[in-house]
């Protein structure tokens, strides 16, 4: 199939993802209508802070704004804010929003993110939060006040990084996760305890492999948690962190594949000129083959981009989206930053710095190959091994590493460790998920 | 063209170093950005535009 005379391209969406596409597709050369639908009734504006500095009170609501609104201006957008695409239809080519109006569309980005998970049975308790949206941000800062109680639910990097914004702001914070160590699904066990350790210097009172039963509440206000085990924890409000669901119901009946999430083909094309960009696109990984849904803020941007792009290109002519994904955590003065996935990793190794110090980069393999690279605090040293990340390259023996790796290929130097800031020989040889200190 | 970076803003990503190398630089301690160029030549457009659009801090303005 051909793409279509392309007159009019409508991205349901106006956050990351949504943005990056209307901003790819007019910096590449589409004059035709541009319409950018928001449920939301803000500018579109950026969610990394939320749990981080907007949460702690530097930053005001205006400094998340992703764009000046004289350069929103300059994209001659047909702006939709505050208006929820309700319905699909595909063959009509139109959107149906909530406020009765309809959008028709030549091409179609779904980009309407995710919605972060609630507890059964706390929709409209007072004192249960979750992290999303500006608004979600605003209440809980609220609580954030000395001697106020807060129970997280949940030890992902949100719930972590909450922890640290509470902590700081003198609350008392129990952190509960049903995971052995907090934030080991993303990072492992190792980096995991490091973190957790870092946590509970700072007074976060940690309560780990526990699910949280049900949210105690006293006249319509949460008092606190009961866990599986039994116990309770009383508490004066609830962040509830334990992840989030793409926002597909408005697509049920409109023949668009949904699984968990958009489910695309590999150049983000969903078909009948539907394409998907951000938390919600899923899409097989030209790498691994595996179907991946990516949650990260510097993807939106990529995969928005990429979506202009293959939009233009036509269906028979896009090409296959296939990023090194990045991700990075901030909590108290650590920053930790992901490339690649880390998921199913079965070596892994420390090759600057060392957990000690808490100042590291660490070298994840899964099968003999490099699939992700995590940093804590060493930001440009661990940057130079996505290089090996991008390459999937052999998992590099202690000897390997002593050379720089811009010896195998490298398309920039600059990437790559130079022979300066190459790891030691000295770096002990991992075959197992444990971490090696370098001097171990 | 004329760039400028937002400090504060920069999360220390280090996306426009992949993207632009010869116009962005990071700090080593902590990541932050470094401009190596502000008016950079023609030939480093592309690059300096796709810094900022994949910039997850949006602390890279372009004037053009």
């Amino acid at each position: 199939m051909t793409a279509p005379a392309l007159a009019r391209v409508a991205v349901v969406g106006a956050s990351a993802a949504g943005l990056s596409v209307a901003e790819g597709l007019r910096r590449d050369g589409y004059t035709g209508r541009l319409t950018l639908i928001g449920d939301e009734p803000h500018l579109p504006y950026d969610r990394p802070p939320l749990s981080k500095q907007l949460l702690s009170g530097a930053w005001d609501a205006d400094r998340l704004r992703l764009r000046s609104a004289e350069a929103l201006d300059a994209l001659g957008l047909d702006l939709r804010l505050g208006a929820a695409a309700v319905a699909l239809d595909t063959e009509a080519r139109e959107v149906a929003l909530a406020d009765g109006d309809r959008v028709g569309y030549d091409a179609l980005v779904v980009a309407t993110g995710v919605a972060a998970r609630r507890l059964p049975g706390t929709d409209g308790v007072a004192g249960v939060h979750v992290l999303r949206t500006l608004e979600d941000a605003l209440d809980l800062r609220g609580e954030l006040r000395p001697g106020r109680r807060l129970v997280i639910v949940g030890a992902g990097f949100v719930g972590a990084e909450a922890a640290a914004v509470a902590r700081e702001a003198g609350a008392e914070v129990t952190m509960v996760t049903d995971a052995a160590v907090p934030l080991a699904d993303a990072l492992g066990p190792d980096l995991g305890a490091m973190l957790s350790q870092v946590h509970a210097e700072h007074g976060v009172r940690i309560v780990p492999g526990v699910l949280v039963d049900a949210v105690l509440t006293e006249g319509g206000r949460a008092s606190g948690v009961r866990l599986a085990d039994g116990r309770t924890i009383e508490a004066d409000a609830v962040l509830v962190g334990i992840g989030a669901r793409p926002n597909t119901g408005w697509l049920a009946a409109s023949g668009v594949p949904v699984g968990d999430g958009v489910e695309c083909d590999a150049t983000l094309h969903a078909g009948s000129g539907v394409w998907a960009a951000g938390d919600v696109a899923s899409w097989p990984h030209p790498r691994t083959g595996e179907r991946v849904r990516i949650e990260h803020r510097t993807n939106a941007a990529e995969q928005g981009l990429a979506v202009a792009h293959n939009i233009l290109a036509g269906p028979d002519h896009a090409t296959p989206f296939d990023p090194v994904p990045y991700v990075w955590s901030d909590q108290y003065d650590l920053k930790i930053q992901v490339y690649g996935q880390l998921r199913g990793y079965n070596q892994v190794r420390v090759v600057e710095g060392s957990l000690a110090e808490r100042r590291l980069t660490a070298l994840y393999g899964r099968d003999g190959r490099v699939c992700g690279a995590a940093g804590v605090t060493m930001p440009r040293a661990t940057r130079r091994y996505r290089l090996l990340v991008a390459e999937q390259a052999p998992w590099p023996s202690t000897a390997d590493l002593a050379p720089p790796p811009s010896a195998r290929q490298a398309p920039s130097a600059r990437q790559a460790p130079s022979a300066r800031q190459a790891p030691s020989a000295g770096s002990a040889a991992s075959g197992g998920p444990a971490l090696s200190g370098r001097d171990a | 063209m004329k760039i400028s970076v937002d400090v504060d803003k920069c999360c220390g990503a280090g996306q426009c170093v992949l993207a632009a190398p010869d116009v962005f630089d990071q700090r080593d301690e902590d990541g932050i950005v470094i401009l190596l160029d502000a008016n950079p030549p023609a030939d480093q457009y592309d690059n300096v535009r796709k810094a900022a659009a994949v910039c997850p801090a949006a602390a890279i303005e372009v004037q053009e």
